[in-house]
C-alpha cells in the first residue's frame, strides 16, 4: 500500500474514533461512579470524628478531620502483626493454589484420560458447595486428622498451625478452587495446538511440553487466578476464624474491633476505618501485579 | 509413526493421571469424609457434645419437613432459579463489554482497571459481611442510597422526580427505576468475570487480528469472526461462576434461609443441612443442563 494511502486510511479511522471515545469515556465514568460510590462513603467516615456522623450537614467531607479513628483501629487490630500473619498466610496459600489448580487444569485439557470427563463434573460440583455447608465436619477432620484411620486415635491436631490451608491447597479444595481449575482448563483447552505437537515430534515429554511450551503462553490467566485466590484467602472469615482461632490475622481481628461498644456509631466508625484497612494493601498488590502483567504481555507478544 | 502417537497418546494419559492426581486425593479427603458427615447429620437429629456430635437417625424427616410443611422452602428455589435466569446473560454481556473496553488503550486505563477490581475485594468474605451488618450505614444512608434488596445508588425519590418531569407515564418509570437498581447489582456481580474475559482478550494472538485486517474486516467483523469465537471456552467458564455465584450468592433469600435454620431449634444443624443437601443437588442439575446445551457452541482453537 502507498504510504500516503494509508495515512489516510489512519486519518479516517481516527476521526471515525471521536463518538466511540466519548461514549467510551462516558460510560467509564458512569460505571466507575457506581463502583466508587459506597466505597467513598466509608473511606470519608473513616476520617471523622463521631459528632459529624450524625451531623446532618456533614456528607462527604469531615468538619473535624481527624486520624484518631486510623490510630486507634491499628492499635486494636495489632495492625503490623496481623498484616504479616495475613500476609504470610495468604501468599503461600495463593502461590500453592496457582501451582496446583494450574496443573489439575492442564491435566484435563491436555491430557485426557479416561475419566477425566468424570473429574472435571467433580471439579463443578464441589464448587457448587458453599464452604458454610461442609465447614463443622471439615473442622473436626482437621482437628483429629487420622486421614481415614490411618494415623493412630485420636489422631493429629493440626488447628492453629498452616496445615489446613497448606493441604487444602495443594489439593486444589481451597476457597472456590473449582473456579480456578476450570479457567485453567479452559484456557489450555483454548489454546492452539500447533507449537505442542511440534515439541512431542522433537520428544519432548508431556511435562517438559507443558513447563516450557504452554505454561508461558498462560501468564495472563496465571495471574488472574493468583489475584482471585490472593483476594479471597486475605478477606476470609470462616476458615481463618477457626482453622486459626486465638491468632492474629486481619479478619479475625476486625471482627472483634466492635465488640463490647454499645454506641452503633462508633461501631460504625470503628469498623468502616478497620475494613480501609484490610482492603488498602490489597489494592496495592492490584496495581503492581497489573501493571507487571500488561507489560510481561506486550513485552513478549505472546504469540502462538 | 502410528507406533509413535499410541505410545504418545499413552504416555499423555499417564501424565493427565499425575497432573490430575492432587484434586483426586483432595476430593477423597477433604471433600468426601465432610460431604457424608453432613449428609448423615441431614438424616439425623443432632446434639454437640464436648468432642463433636451425636447423632440420632431420623431418615427423612427434615426433608418431609422442608418439603411438605415448610410452605416457603420450594418457593425459595423458584424465586432462586427465576433471579439466576435473569442474572446469567446481564452478567455475561455487561462483562464481556466491559473487557472489551479495559483492553483497549486509553489515558487512566490503570485507574479503571482498579474501580473495575473492586467488586472483586467488596464481594468476599469479611467484606460482605460485614456489609449486611453494618446497621448504621444503613439508617444514615437509607433516606437515600440503600434501597431494598442492595445498596441502590441513585436516590429513588430524585430520580423518580426526574422521570415524572419528562411526564413519562409511571408504569415505565417504576421499570426503569427497576432497571437502574439492577445495573448496580449486576455492575457488582460481574467483577470476576471482566478479569477473566480480560484474561482471555490478552491471550488471543495478534495473528488472528493481522489476518483480519488483512482481509478489509470492521472493527464488529473482527468482534465476531476473531474476538468472540476465541472467548466462546471462557464464556463457558463465565457462565459456570455466574450461575453457582448467583444461587449461592451470600446474601440470597435462600442461602440465608440454609444459615438461618441453624439457629432456629437444637435440631436447626440437621435440618439446614437437609436444605443444603436438597437445594444444591438443584444447582447440580441446572449447571449440568446448561453446560450440556453451552458447551455445543463452545469452538476450542486447534
Amino acid at each position: 500500500m502507498l504510504p500516503t494511502l494509508r495515512l489516510r486510511r489512519i486519518w479516517f479511522r481516527n476521526i471515525k474514533h471521536w463518538p466511540w471515545v466519548l461514549v467510551r469515556t462516558a460510560l467509564l465514568v458512569a460505571i466507575s461512579y457506581v463502583i466508587i460510590f459506597p466505597l467513598l462513603s466509608k473511606l470519608s467516615t473513616a476520617f471523622m470524628t463521631e459528632s459529624d456522623m450524625w451531623d446532618a450537614t456533614v456528607r462527604w467531607i469531615p468538619r473535624r478531620f481527624t486520624l484518631e479513628n486510623i490510630q486507634l483501629v491499628i492499635e486494636l487490630m495489632s495492625y503490623p502483626r496481623a498484616l504479616f500473619n495475613t500476609g504470610l498466610l495468604t501468599t503461600v496459600v495463593s502461590v500453592l493454589q496457582v501451582a496446583s489448580c494450574t496443573l489439575i487444569g492442564y491435566g484435563l485439557a491436555r491430557l485426557s484420560f479416561r475419566g477425566s470427563g468424570l473429574i472435571t463434573a467433580l471439579v463443578a460440583f464441589v464448587l457448587v458447595v458453599p464452604p458454610q455447608v461442609t465447614i463443622i465436619p471439615q473442622y473436626l477432620n482437621f482437628r483429629f486428622f487420622n486421614l481415614y484411620g490411618l494415623l493412630p486415635e485420636p489422631g493429629i491436631n493440626l488447628i492453629g498451625s498452616f496445615w489446613p490451608f497448606v493441604l487444602m491447597s495443594v489439593t486444589g479444595m481451597g476457597i472456590k478452587n473449582g473456579i480456578f481449575i476450570l479457567i485453567m482448563r479452559q484456557f489450555f483447552k483454548g489454546m492452539s495446538s500447533s507449537l505442542e505437537e511440534a515439541a512431542y515430534v522433537d520428544g519432548a515429554d508431556p511435562l517438559r511440553t507443558f513447563l516450557s511450551i504452554m505454561l508461558p503462553n498462560a501468564i495472563p490467566a496465571l495471574v488472574t487466578v493468583f489475584l482471585f485466590a490472593f483476594v479471597w484467602q486475605w478477606n476470609d472469615f470462616l476458615y481463618t476464624s477457626l482453622f486459626m482461632s486465638g491468632k492474629t490475622f486481619l479478619t479475625t481481628m476486625l471482627s472483634r474491633i466492635g465488640t463490647g461498644i454499645l454506641t452503633p456509631s462508633i461501631v460504625t466508625l470503628r469498623n468502616n476505618t478497620g475494613m480501609l484497612l484490610l482492603i488498602a494493601p490489597l489494592l496495592l498488590v492490584y496495581v503492581l501485579m497489573q501493571r507487571h502483567f500488561i507489560e510481561s504481555v506486550e513485552r513478549t507478544g505472546l504469540v502462538e | 509413526m502410528k507406533r509413535f502417537r499410541m505410545n504418545l497418546e499413552r504416555q499423555k494419559a499417564l501424565y493427565g493421571i499425575f497432573f490430575t492426581m492432587p484434586f483426586v486425593v483432595g476430593f477423597v479427603l477433604f471433600f468426601v469424609n465432610p460431604f457424608i458427615k453432613s449428609m448423615l447429620i441431614s438424616l439425623s437429629d443432632i446434639r454437640f457434645t464436648q468432642t463433636g456430635y451425636e447423632l440420632n437417625y431420623v431418615g427423612l424427616k427434615h426433608y418431609e419437613f422442608m418439603l411438605f410443611v415448610d410452605t416457603q422452602y420450594i418457593r425459595k428455589i423458584v424465586d432462586a432459579f427465576l433471579q439466576t435466569l435473569k442474572d446469567v446473560p446481564m452478567v455475561i454481556s455487561f462483562s464481556l463489554f466491559s473487557a472489551i473496553i479495559l483492553n483497549q488503550k486509553f489515558r487512566g486505563r490503570t485507574l479503571a482497571r482498579v474501580i473495575f477490581f473492586l467488586p472483586v475485594i467488596l464481594s468476599a468474605g469479611i467484606v460482605l459481611r460485614m456489609e449486611r451488618a453494618d446497621f448504621v450505614t444503613q439508617v444514615l444512608m437509607n433516606s437515600e442510597l440503600v434501597g431494598a434488596g442492595g445498596p441502590a445508588v441513585f436516590s429513588d425519590a430524585a430520580v423518580r422526580a426526574f422521570f415524572e418531569q419528562l411526564s413519562l407515564p409511571s408504569s415505565f418509570i417504576s421499570f426503569l427505576m427497576a432497571a437502574v437498581d439492577n445495573v448496580a447489582v449486576i455492575i457488582r456481580a460481574s467483577g470476576i468475570q471482566i478479569l477473566v474475559f480480560l484474561a482471555g482478550l490478552q491471550s488471543i494472538p495478534a495473528s488472528l487480528y493481522e489476518a483480519a485486517d488483512a482481509e478489509g474486516a470492521t472493527g464488529w467483523e473482527r468482534f465476531w469472526v476473531v474476538t468472540f469465537p476465541m472467548l466462546t471456552p471462557l464464556i463457558l467458564v463465565n457462565i459456570i461462576f455466574t450461575i453457582i455465584d448467583s444461587f449461592t450468592a451470600g446474601n440470597s433469600e435462600m442461602m440465608n434461609t440454609i444459615y438461618d435454620a441453624v439457629s432456629l431449634s437444637s435440631m436447626g444443624y440437621s435440618l439446614s443441612s437437609a436444605m443444603a443437601w436438597f437445594y444444591f443437588a438443584f444447582v447440580a442439575i441446572v449447571l449440568a443442563v446448561v453446560i450440556k446445551i453451552v458447551s455445543k457452541g463452545v469452538l476450542y482453537h486447534q
